[in-house]
Order: structure tokens, then sequence, then C-alpha cells
């Protein structure tokens, strides 16, 4: 254990331990960016909290008691209850529930259909790139709530929905990042060499672009997560989202629990998006360095050269 | 420079004919129809319904009618709440939007420069952790939110109420603007965190450039460098991302105008949307997109102004 990756006096080489990428990037995120882990431990706590929800619930997240309407908190009701005299803590953990199934199924979806138009109109390049990039034009003068909200208005309000419109929405705009990011990868050697020994465009597209730009795809996935959780909220407190039946942070009427847990998953995604970006892609990486001197340090050469 | 502008002009001008057939088509394509709502909540005849709406016919001669009654006309169809026709009612209601995502945009610029600058020419120092977090925490609570931290508290603290009744802008300019700095602020909360950020770090990556060394070198004041020379080029980036607010500070005016009960678009749109009065809708969408295709325009006709590095082709 002392001397991993070392050769011992004797000459004989000791049997380098190899860790997964997975585990190496969780290491060097916990030694290098707290912030990142901090953002980590309140998406899984979340997401524990979602998952489990059935069994960590004190109440019925229906049970209405109107003998018991908007209480404080107190030991029974840890959150108190509200306007209907059901109990908060039981409704904002199943509320983590259909926020963390809305965000991860359209963000996942979003990035999919990014990638599917994204990266082939990069990749082909010419007239088709053009005409593509155009209708994505079109599509992102239309202010995307705008958007939402009409689509809200004319379909079903469950989740399901709500998944397919956020994930729709924010997938066509989401394009144009991919687009960027295979345009920048493109020229390089391996993919002229994967088309020179026959692979089809399909082939290298599959086998070598997309492999390529998976850090780009795995920080806009981990981002749009936090977006969608925050459009869905957003869409649910103007009454176009979740049925007020199915419990979600957006339709939480007692202040300040949801407003508070969207903000604090929202920080936790950004954060730990932004620091695996950093991890993931050195080369985004900016404003490392430092431009002058500190104040103080600046303060001792004016003085120093005052003398003169 | 003015072939770039006139190719970007037509560009504008296909752009917006193609936004009008997609939120005309966004209304139709969506599955649920709209002679099945109406007729779920009257139960009226259906086929007069269909004929007063002007649906009898295909998509297309429905297409045409609108468009052509908008462009020769300039009218934007009635309302199927009261048949009262659109245009005047939405010209009227503009003037508010327009001011209040200008006036957030402006809040935003004003408030998130500076400290962005002083964040980053005072780098790693314990104010510029502190502004740092709070360029986080702002990204991170949504714009609803904040408007309802502002509605809640400040108002009880500070004992500033919004007034209940409108003040326009031209009876008592600086009532007006009173009662638009609580909403334009809220509306720009994650905007305002966003330009911090961007600004620091380009402030951070201009100021490490050779002409800055220069400026340095010549015995310049610290107010000068920064100011005259590194602010100018840290600028561009954030010209960028103020273009791309356009459609998002436009949605969220209908979150914040139903909060803090402004008679603007949004609040028009919100209304429309819960009364299913759909040529309402499409017509105030139609417009908000027109407006977001200007301004797209603007910002990219202003970058050949801002910065003369750049050369069109």
């Amino acid at each position: 254990m002392t001397n991993d990756n070392k050769i011992v006096a004797g000459g004989q080489p000791v049997k380098e331990k190899r860790h997964s990428f997975v585990f190496d990037l969780f290491k060097r995120m916990v030694v290098e960016k707290p912030l990142g882990t901090f953002g980590l431990v309140v998406i899984i706590v979340f997401l524990a909290i979602g998952i489990f929800a059935k069994y960590l619930i004190p109440y019925s997240i229906v049970q209405i008691n109107l003998f018991k309407m908007n209480q404080p908190s107190s030991s029974a009701h840890l959150l108190g209850t509200d306007f209907l005299g059901r109990d908060v803590l039981s409704r904002f953990i199943y509320g983590a529930r259909s926020s963390m199934e809305v965000g991860i199924g359209a963000a996942a979806l979003a990035i999919i259909i990014s990638v599917l138009i994204g990266a082939p109109s990069a990749y082909i390049g010419g007239k088709t790139d053009m005409i593509v990039q155009r209708f994505i034009d079109v599509w992102l003068s239309v202010p995307p709530f705008i958007v939402l909200l009409i689509m809200m208005t004319l379909l079903p309000h469950n989740i399901f929905t709500m998944i397919m419109v956020l994930g729709t929405t924010a997938g066509i705009g989401g394009a144009r990042l991919i687009r960027s990011a295979v345009i920048v990868i493109k020229p390089n050697t391996y993919i002229s060499a994967s088309e020179a020994i026959g692979n089809s465009r399909l082939q290298s597209l599959l086998r070598h672009v997309v492999p390529n730009i998976m850090p780009m795809i795995i920080v806009a996935f981990t981002l749009g997560v936090g977006q969608a959780i925050m459009s869905e909220a957003a869409l649910d407190w103007l009454g176009f989202g979740l049925p007020i039946s199915i419990s979600s942070w957006g339709t939480m009427n007692p202040w300040p629990w949801a407003p508070l847990a969207i903000s604090l998953t929202i920080f936790g995604i950004n954060m730990f998006g932004d620091s695996l970006r950093d991890l993931l892609d050195p080369r985004l990486r900016g404003g490392v360095g430092r431009y002058s001197l500190k104040p103080k340090k600046l303060q001792q050469l004016k003085k120093y050269f005052a003398k003169d | 420079m003015g072939a770039y502008a006139s190719r970007r002009l037509l560009w504008a001008a296909l752009t917006i004919i193609l936004t009008s057939m997609v939120v005309f088509l966004l209304l139709r394509f969506i599955p649920g129809n709209i002679l099945d709502i109406i007729q779920a909540n009257g139960g009226i005849d259906r086929a007069a319904i269909s004929k007063l709406l002007g649906l009898n016919v295909p998509v297309y001669v429905q297409y045409a009618r609108w468009v052509t009654g908008i462009v020769l006309r300039g009218n934007l169809g009635s309302s199927l709440m009261n048949s009262r026709p659109l245009t005047p009612l939405i010209v009227q209601r503009i003037p508010l939007t327009f001011e209040l995502c200008l006036m957030s945009l402006i809040v935003v610029l004003i408030i998130s420069i500076p400290i962005g600058i002083y964040a980053a020419i005072r780098q790693d120092t314990i104010l510029d952790r502190i502004l740092r977090s709070f360029a986080i925490i702002l990204i991170s609570v949504p714009n609803f939110v904040i408007a309802g931290i502002i509605t809640l508290y400040v108002f009880v603290w500070w004992h500033y109420f919004t007034p209940l009744q409108f003040i326009s802008i031209g009876k008592d300019p600086l009532g007006n603007l009173g009662m638009m700095i609580m909403p334009a602020l809220a509306l720009g909360s994650q905007q305002t965190g966003g330009t911090m950020r961007v600004m620091r770090t380009m402030m951070l990556e201009t100021l490490r450039q050779d002409y800055i060394r220069t400026a340095w070198a010549k015995g310049l004041k610290e107010r000068v460098v920064v100011i005259r020379h590194a602010l100018k080029n840290a600028l561009i980036p954030v010209i960028t991302m103020v273009g791309g607010w356009v459609p998002i500070l436009i949605g969220g005016s209908v979150i914040i105008e139903y909060i803090f009960n402004l008679p603007g678009v949004g609040r028009l749109l919100f209304d429309a949307l819960n009364q299913r009065d759909y040529p309402m809708i499409s017509a105030i969408t139609l417009i908000l997109s027109v407006i977001v295709v200007l301004s797209n325009l603007l910002v990219d006709l202003a970058y050949g102004w801002l910065d003369p590095r750049i050369h069109y082709q």
C-alpha cells in the first residue's frame, strides 16, 4: 500500500494500482473543488429523498385535515401544515421526487435532441448546416418561456407532457452548443483518419465525434437539469404546470421551503456542473492567474519607488 | 459593412416570415383542438364557431388571410372573448413591457459591471470572494422567488408598497420609475449574477494582455488603465450576452408582470392563455418574436461598431 506506482529497490516493479476514470474524476472533484463536491452532495441528497420518498414521508401527502390548517411547525408536523391541513414535510419530500423526475427526464431528452440535431449539422457542414442553423434561429426567436406556456395551455398537465415539452424546447436551442463543440473538434486529424480508412460518415460520427464531445454533453446535461427544474417550478407557479394534486416544489404553497429547495438544488447543480467542466475540459478554464500585484504589495512598491 | 448589413436585414425579414408560420402552426399542430376546448366549455354549434373563427378553410388559406390582414390593414385579428380588435389593445400595452425589459437591462448592467470590475482588480480578496458567492446565489434563485421575497419582505420592512394603480410615465415619471424598479430588479436578478461572473472573468483575461502591461509601464493610474484600456475590450462578450437576454427577459416579464400586477403585454398574454383566447395568443407571440428578431439584428450590427477587429464577409 505504501509504495504504489514506485519501483522497489530490488528492481521489481510493483503492480500499478489503477483507478477507473470516474473514480479519478471523483477524487479530483473532492480534492480540488470543494464547492463542486458540496453541489454533488446536495444533488445526491435530493435524489435519495426523491427515490425513497415513499418510505420517508411521515404522513400521506393527500390526507386533508381541516382541523389543522396552516399550522406552524411542531413536533407532529415538522414543517407545519398547509392551507388544507396537509403535512408540508411529506409534500416537500414528494416534491423532490416530481421535481427530480421532470428535471432529469427533460434534461436527458433535451441533450438527446441537441446531439441528434447539432452533431450531424456541424459534421456535414455546408448548405445543410446553414439551413439547419437558420431553422434554429427561427425557433429561438419565439421566447422559449412563451413557447412553454402555449404548449402547456393546449396539452394535458402531467409529468410526461412536462418532460416532453421542456425537453423539446430546451433541446432545439441546445443544438447550437453541440454544433459549436463539433466544429471545434472537426479539423482534428483523427476525424480525417477515420474517414480515410473507409468509415462512413455515420460511423465516424458515432465512434469519433460524439465520444470526443462527451465532456461537453455531460456538462450540458447537468446544467440542463437545473434549468428544467427552474422552468417547471415557474410554470407550476403560474398554474400552467403540474396539477396541484401532484406534489411538486412548484405547486407547493408554503413559504419558504419549496423556493429554498429549488434554489439550493439549482445552486448545487450549477456548482457541480461548473466544476465538472473545469475538470473535464481544462481548455475552458478561464481567469487563472493574477494580473497585477496584490494591493498591499503595490503599496510597498510605490513606497519603494517614491524614495528614489 | 453595407453588403453585410443588407444581407442581415434580408435574413431578418425572412426570419420574421418563418417565425409567423411557426407561431401560427404552434397553436394548430399541437394536439388539442381549439374547437373541442370551446365546445367543452360552452357546448355551442360547432360549424357556426368554426365559420366564425375562419377555421372552415384549409390551414394555408387561414395563414394567408391572417398575414394579409396584418400586412395590409395592420389588423391582428379580434379577441375571442369580446370580439374587440386586438391591434389597439396590444399596442397600448407594449410600452410598459418595453420599459420593464429595458429598465431591467440597464439596472443589470449598472449593478453588475462595476462589481465585476472590482472583483477582478481585487482578485482573491475577501470582498471578491463575498461578491462571487453573491453572484452564484443570484444565478441560483429563480426570478419569481426573488419577486416573492421582494413583495413579502422588502415591502414589510421598508413599508414600501407598489402603488395599487398604475402610474404612467407621461404623468409622473418619478413615480413610474419608483414603481418599476423592484420588478426590474427581480426580472434581471439571474442576469445580474451571470454578468458579474462573465465581467470578472473577461476583465481578468484582458488585464493580462500585453497592452495593459504597456499602459502600466507608461505610469498610468490604475483607474485609467482599468477604465480606459481594459473595460472596453472586456465589455464585448457582455454585449453578446445582452443580445441573448431579450427573449429571456420577455419570457420572464410574463411572470413578473403577474406578480407585481403590471398591465403589460406579458399580463395580457397570461390572461389570454387562461381564457384560451387564441387570436390574442398568436398576435402577442408574433409581436414579441418580431421584437426578438429586431433586437438580434441590432446586436449583430452593433458588433462592428464596438469591435473594429470583427470583419464581416
